[in-house]
């Protein structure tokens, strides 16, 4: 039959309309491309039709903006004091690396193709910056923070180096060198803001780990000295370069969320490294470490046993003898009280710090703690696991901080307001109240999804204006999308360095300057003291004093 | 030479339907890459398993490579598409598809134990969907159409070449 038919077709190849038939033939599924064109454009239709809300949510296309160094900037001359896990990540964030660092690196790199952190950290920027001065009171570390600052090159142990930079025993020396002009101060909770007073005094910029202080009665007072002496201080959070932050500051305050009344962040860690565990140091020794400077400055401890003494809580104190050599009180210094914060000051600032640049929130005005230690009873006196509630009754609303350093299950900073959540992490997602007064019509009209989270944010992209696509939000909420799109991503801790430096050649205030640090490190007190207490502590705002006993 | 035309016509309706199906399916996958302007392959290629999947995660490492990929990935998806709806350059078009289609298995092979962060929408063991078009293609480039429904009617007699070298 097909034969036949073909022999037909040959036959019919030669009429005079053959011609006709040919281009028909020809032509015959043309018709299908303006089927797709008509498809392609209903489907463009619906997905904008199904997108104008913007008479309830209007919100602009900015990116996140960061301040942008200068080209003829000045070279600045940094030191550092304190060079043990966080100090070796600021001086590398700053381009400095431990040349073992490097080494480990490059060895990743060529183990796994797909670990590009050596590539990416030649590729960060050059901060314009020189290493003069080192100072750590452990000489192994003293040792490694000279070899990291002489490593101008982001090489490996083979590699050139530059000169060296004086390592120092005593930071009070560092500080009296002319040769420095900032100083970067990584060192336990106990000598922050005795270091930070002492060189604001000595004429340098500070850029101090948080939290800002240890003491109460010393957070006024280095206050006041960085005021005084007007020296740029930028306090370690280096959240506030978080791209999402700026986001949700715009959300808020352009009112999508409705009145927000309860705001929900979490620490969730679940590893002896996350529980301040941290492996002690081989070499080090009593005569490798200075005890007598690790004890403290004697001032603060002063504050801090007077305070402890006053309300009864010798308990926490200790339990070994300041004065007693201890490897771990010196290498896992965060588990005692002695001289560390706590999840308070360690954690719960960032979250705060968080929340307080979104929103503005200031002190609280009151704090609840409540938790123990309850699963590393490795005699430490700071709890494992906490949590703080925060009353902020002129926003109407309370801040939840709740931790746990012994399950990682994940809970994410959620803004809770009467028209919509928001989650906010590298990403940021918000969804709709089911029962908001706001977006009730776009609801009914099925235009709004409440069901599903209906406005995501993905930094690098430009995804306001266009169809986010399912792919791209599952790809970019497991951290896969952005890590490696246009081959740069900023570590928030470079660029928060980055912009205390630009601050200090442009005459600027940073982002987490001294009125931020301040605010910071009350709460965390406030929160410190009232689980220590078991019970609420106030803030007084016209005294700036924090208070037992209600305030009417 | 007519002899591959030699369909009845239950078969010539059903080998265009197939024909059609895959063209609009490339089509529709190529221009809605084309009209995101956000679109890369990138997160596809770094969430390759298999013994493959060193060679796709070392495309993603250089920035200049993912712009080719992804420009070629999206006009050979139109492309392939046009040609297989129009009936133009039928066999290469037929090839071209089939090396996609090969390019997306061996990256994304649906063995035992290979997990994907984009979960399939089916269930399959060895074979997936990505398997059966390509053997459908392959379907398609053995039982040729274009020069009975298709620009490769003209084309053949203008350009022999194009004949010669078995392009349609």
């Amino acid at each position: 039959m097909a034969e036949e038919k073909n022999k037909q077709s040959n036959e019919q190849g030669q009429q005079p309309d053959k011609g006709r038939r040919d281009a028909l033939k020809t032509l015959a599924t043309v018709p299908v491309l303006g089927a797709m064109a008509y498809g392609v454009y209903q489907k463009r239709k619906d997905a904008l039709r199904d997108r104008n809300i913007s008479d309830v949510f209007s919100l602009s296309n900015r990116q996140a903006s960061f301040l942008e160094p200068q080209p003829d900037g000045k070279q600045i001359r940094i030191g550092i004091i304190g060079f043990g896990i966080r100090g070796k990540q600021l001086l590398r964030a700053a381009g400095f690396a431990e040349p073992s660092w490097i080494d480990d690196r490059i060895r990743d790199a060529k183990n796994n193709k797909n670990d590009s952190r050596y590539q990416q950290y030649l590729e960060q920027d050059d901060l314009n910056i020189v290493v003069n001065g080192v100072c750590d009171i452990f000489d192994v570390y003293g040792d490694a923070a000279v070899l990291a600052g002489a490593n101008i090159h982001r090489e490996g142990s083979n590699g050139k180096f530059g000169k060296e930079p004086k390592r120092y025993r005593y930071y009070q020396e560092l500080l009296a060198a002319d040769d420095i002009d900032a100083v970067i101060i990584a060192t336990p909770d106990h000598w922050h803001s005795t270091m930070a007073m002492d060189a604001a005094r000595a004429g340098k910029h500070v850029y101090v780990e948080k939290p800002l202080s240890w003491t109460v009665p010393e957070t006024y007072r280095v206050r006041e000295v960085i005021k005084q002496t007007g020296v740029v201080f930028q306090l370690g959070h280096q959240g506030r370069q978080t791209d999402c932050y700026q986001k949700a500051e715009e959300i808020i305050g352009n009112g999508l969320l409705g009145n927000v009344n309860l705001i929900e962040v979490c620490t969730n860690r679940n590893s002896p490294n996350g529980a301040w565990v941290y492996d002690i140091i081989e070499g080090a020794n009593p005569t490798t470490i200075d005890w007598r400077q690790f004890e403290g400055p004697e001032e603060r401890v002063k504050e801090y046993m007077d305070y402890m003494k006053t309300y009864g809580l010798e308990r926490y104190v200790g339990p070994e003898e300041r004065h007693k050599f201890s490897l771990e009180r010196f290498f896992r210094w965060r588990c005692w009280w002695d001289y560390s914060t706590g999840l308070s000051g360690d954690l719960l600032t960032h979250e705060y710090d968080a929340v307080n640049q979104i929103m503005h929130v200031g002190i609280p005005h009151s704090a609840t703690s409540s938790g123990g230690v309850y699963f590393f009873k490795d005699g430490r006196t700071v709890p494992d696991v906490l949590q703080t509630t925060f009353e902020f009754p002129k926003n109407n609303m309370t801040m939840l901080y709740s931790a746990t350093l012994a399950s990682s299950r994940n809970r994410g900073k959620v803004f809770m307001g009467t028209d919509a959540s928001m989650e906010v992490s590298n990403i940021l997602e918000v969804s709709v109240d089911r029962d908001s007064q706001r977006y009730a019509q776009k609801i009914q009209q099925g235009v709004i999804p409440t069901d599903a989270p209906f406005y995501s944010y993905v930094p690098g992209q430009n995804s306001s204006d266009t169809v986010t696509s399912a792919t791209e939000l599952y790809f970019a909420k497991r951290g896969l999308l952005y890590t490696y799109v246009n081959g740069k991503r900023y570590d928030t801790t470079h660029l928060h360095i980055r912009e205390w430096l630009e601050c200090i050649r442009q005459g600027k205030t940073p982002s987490c300057g001294i009125d931020q640090a301040f605010e910071e490190a009350m709460t965390a007190h406030m929160g410190t003291r009232a689980y220590l207490e078991g019970r609420t502590m106030y803030w007084d705002p016209d005294k700036e004093e924090i208070v037992r006993g209600e305030i009417v | 030479m007519k002899k591959d035309q030699c369909y009845s016509g239950a078969q010539l309706t059903w080998l265009m339907l197939v024909r059609l199906f895959i063209g609009w399916h490339f089509m529709y996958e190529g221009l809605v890459k084309l009209m995101n302007p956000h679109w890369t392959s990138l997160p596809y290629l770094l969430d390759s398993k298999g013994p493959a999947a060193s060679f796709f995660i070392s495309l993603t490492q250089h920035e200049g490579l993912m712009t080719f990929i992804n420009l070629a990935n999206e006009w050979a998806l139109l492309l392939v598409g046009l040609g297989l709806t129009l009936g133009i350059l039928y066999r290469l078009s037929s090839i071209g598809g089939m090396l996609l289609l090969l390019m997306y298995t061996l990256s994304h092979p649906s063995f035992i134990g290979a997990d994907y962060l984009m979960p399939f929408e089916g269930s399959y063991l060895w074979i997936d969907k990505n398997l059966v078009e390509l053997a459908a293609l392959g379907l398609l480039c053995v039982f040729p159409t274009s020069r009975i429904i298709g620009f490769d009617r003209f084309l053949a007699r203008k350009v022999p070449a194009f004949v010669n070298y078995k392009l349609i």
